[in-house]
């Protein structure tokens, strides 16, 4: 019917003539103006804090240790946008960790040594295993009061903070627990706690492999069903700058060399003669950043690719339209929240093998970083808008201010202040695009 | 029950037999804290037939037919679907009985695309059970083409059409899966005189089609061209229904303004007598 019902709509030919060519480059290439604006402040910050450190920032060797401590809040802060995207908040995500990490740290170095054995090569994947099933399970519970009995996500999570905080004291009656076994800690870092030169190449090739294909396979689906398609320059842009990014990493990670010291104990415990100008072992990827890696793109696939991930986003645009279409909007909302739960156990078993302890204080003021992560990464406030990759940068913006202070020898104090600073300006720049494109 | 053909139907447009109800709403009552938004109210529908439902806001409307959509529950009575009875706990359960919604509100999830709107809740996927975007967005342009030809803005969130293009979504979204009960409250309320008309030969195409509507609507205009019969509530109650060609504007608009039924109407529990 309706010939006219297509109101304030220009054939498209129309349109793009009056476009500039940044314009018409962007459309084309549907790249997102506001992730591209966040990566330019990021490489701001970045050189900012290289000029005023003397040129200590941007080395292999911080860019190393940056990607490693970032590595547990950004694993949080995927599961924080789903949280936010409907309208929820999560205050506890801290304590959760706290929890899960003494749990874990009491399961491997107490209970795995009487069961397994004493350093039993399984020990962390049961240690893990634990950590998830209890994460899922603290998650379950928040997500069960939120969405079944009605109480607000923020008071349900206010209380989990204090609870798990307190929980965590109450395991070992406030002693840390050390030290932790050789294969969990593994997933902390360090030169053994990384892949090496061999292996990042090879992570680095299926990540180029892996881009590439999406964008064939999206190209070959929509030919098949003759739909309109990015320009064939546009498709190529954005494989060249991918697997650029991409093999740019994995090149600054390749050439932060194991220290000497360890290089020699590795050499002798091998037999291996040392020449005199030693050897040069790189790091590659320190593993608890692959988990990360892993973490994002598998929450990127639930988020875009499956229906739990399409419900999260309708049910955060218009709430009343998901029930209405059907949607268990309620279970729905209780599944978020057990995966916010292992995303906690997760980055949990991170900071737990990083410091070789569990501690009582462990986590204490993650679920601040994370949400200032998700929220800095374009996750909105309202609900219904946020990407997983966005809120992973995010976490790396905020982990370089960080870092980029302790550089620089900031006072602690100040450095809260201008990361308190930094948040808000971000989101009131945020705001201001937001209003001008609509 | 018969399959009627486009002739019979003209032949015989009101007073259709018991036999080709498709819905039956028999004292169907709901109240919100004492209030009684709809009190044991009671509409059929048949086959084929447009049924505008008529009445001043607040006179439980929209109310009566969400609880046939399924979004509110009723407290008493019974609802029968094709002459069984139909047990409509949630949306998902009226959709399963064929019958979908057109909001007034729309219920469109805003930051979401056209496409994404249209399968809401029923998302296509593929072998390995991911989201089949690419054939949701085929059928999508398959009936927006239908409905709106010249509309390609299917990249975008519905949040950036216009008021007429995302009616159409909510239309589309209604048709796309077969329904055999159609809800219409206030469809054109959004748009201009040019598409309420595209909106009057929609419905019209639809009945053609067998399927069976309800019709809300302010426009009594619309309401004669379009409706078989009118039903009218005031206060939560049905004041009664008549048969469209049996009735004047003036005795309709009698019935939503005094509750007075005229004589070629079945009165409901909500008619006075004057």
């Amino acid at each position: 019917m309706p010939e006219s019902a297509s109101v304030g709509n220009a054939p498209d030919g129309a349109r793009q003539s009056s476009e500039s060519a940044v314009t018409r480059f962007f459309r084309a290439t549907e790249i997102d103006t506001r992730m591209l604006g966040m990566l330019g402040a990021l490489l701001l910050i970045w050189l900012t804090f290289h000029f005023f450190s003397d040129g200590r920032f941007l080395t292999p060797r911080n860019l190393w240790n940056l990607s490693v401590q970032t590595s547990s809040v950004a694993i949080m802060s995927t599961g924080m946008v789903l949280i936010i995207v409907t309208r929820h908040i999560d205050l506890s995500v801290g304590s959760i960790l706290g929890f899960v990490a003494m749990i874990m740290g009491v399961t491997q170095t107490q209970l795995l040594p009487d069961l397994l054995g004493y350093s039993h090569p399984m020990t962390w994947v049961a240690t893990l295993a634990v950590g998830i099933v209890l994460g899922a399970l603290i998650g379950g519970l928040h997500g069960y009061i939120i969405a079944y009995l009605g109480v607000p996500a923020f008071i349900v999570t206010l209380g989990g903070l204090l609870v798990w905080r307190g929980a965590a004291w109450w395991v070992t009656s406030g002693q840390t627990v050390a030290p932790m076994n050789s294969t969990f800690r593994l997933m902390g870092g360090g030169p053994y706690g990384s892949i090496g030169s061999f292996w990042s190449w090879v992570v680095a090739g299926i990540g180029c492999l892996g881009l590439t294909l999406m964008i064939l396979v999206g190209r070959r689906n929509r030919t098949r069903f003759n739909f309109p398609q990015r320009p064939v320059w546009a498709e190529l842009t954005l494989i060249g700058v991918g697997c650029s990014a991409i093999l740019g990493a994995v090149a600054v990670f390749n050439s932060y060399p194991w220290p000497k010291g360890i290089v020699r104990r590795w050499a002798a415990a091998n037999n291996v003669e040392v020449p005199d100008g030693g050897i040069f072992i790189a790091h590659g990827i320190a593993i608890p950043v692959l988990m990360a890696i892993c973490v994002g793109v598998v929450m990127t696939f639930i988020a875009t690719r499956t229906r739990f991930g399409r419900y999260v986003f309708a049910m955060g645009g218009n709430p009343e339209a998901a029930e209405l279409a059907g949607i268990n909007t309620r279970w729905v909302t209780m599944k978020i929240f057990i995966l916010m739960g292992i995303l906690c156990a997760i980055a949990g078993a991170i900071s737990t093998a990083r410091l070789n302890a569990s501690t009582n204080a462990q986590g204490t003021l993650d679920e601040l970083l994370v949400i200032a992560a998700a929220v800095i990464g374009g996750t909105s406030l309202g609900g219904g808008v946020g990407t997983i990759v966005g809120a992973m940068i995010g976490a790396v913006v905020m982990q370089s201010l960080q870092s980029g202070m302790v550089l620089l020898g900031v006072d602690a104090p100040f450095q809260n202040v201008v990361v308190g600073v930094v948040l808000v300006f971000a989101v009131w720049l945020d705001s201001l695009y937001r209003r001008h494109q609509s | 029950m018969q399959t009627d053909t486009a002739a019979q139907k003209e032949q015989t447009p009101v007073g259709m037999q018991s036999t080709d109800k498709v819905v039956e709403m028999s004292d169907v009552s709901i109240s919100f804290g004492g209030i009684h938004a709809v009190d044991h109210a009671s509409l059929d529908l048949h086959k084929g037939e447009v049924v505008a439902l008529l009445g001043h806001n607040g006179a439980g409307k929209s109310t009566f037919i969400k609880i046939l959509s399924g979004a509110y529950k009723s407290e008493g009575g019974t609802i029968r679907i094709r002459g069984e009875e139909a047990l409509i706990n949630n949306p998902r359960d009226a959709k399963a009985y064929g019958i979908e919604t057109i909001y007034q509100t729309l219920a469109l999830a805003d930051n979401v695309d056209t496409a994404a709107n249209l399968y809401l809740g029923r998302e296509l996927r593929t072998a390995w059970g991911t989201l089949d975007d690419v054939a949701m967005e085929a059928r999508a342009r398959e009936v927006m083409g239908r409905l709106n030809p010249r509309f390609e803005r299917f990249k975008e969130p519905v949040k950036a059409l216009s008021g007429g293009q995302r009616q159409s979504v909510a239309i589309a979204r209604a048709i796309l899966f077969d329904a055999q009960i159609l809800i219409m409250d206030e469809p054109t309320a959004a748009l201009g005189p040019q598409e309420t008309a595209q909106v009057g030969d929609l419905i019209k195409q639809l009945k053609q089609d067998g399927i069976s509507i309800f019709l809300i609507s302010h426009d009594i205009e619309d309401v004669f061209e379009l409706a078989d019969r009118v039903a009218v509530m005031k206060n939560g109650q049905m004041v009664g229904d008549a048969p469209t060609h049996l009735v004047s504007k003036d005795e309709v608009l009698g019935m939503i303004i005094l509750g007075k039924c005229p004589p070629a109407a079945t009165p409901g529990p909500g008619a006075i007598d004057l």
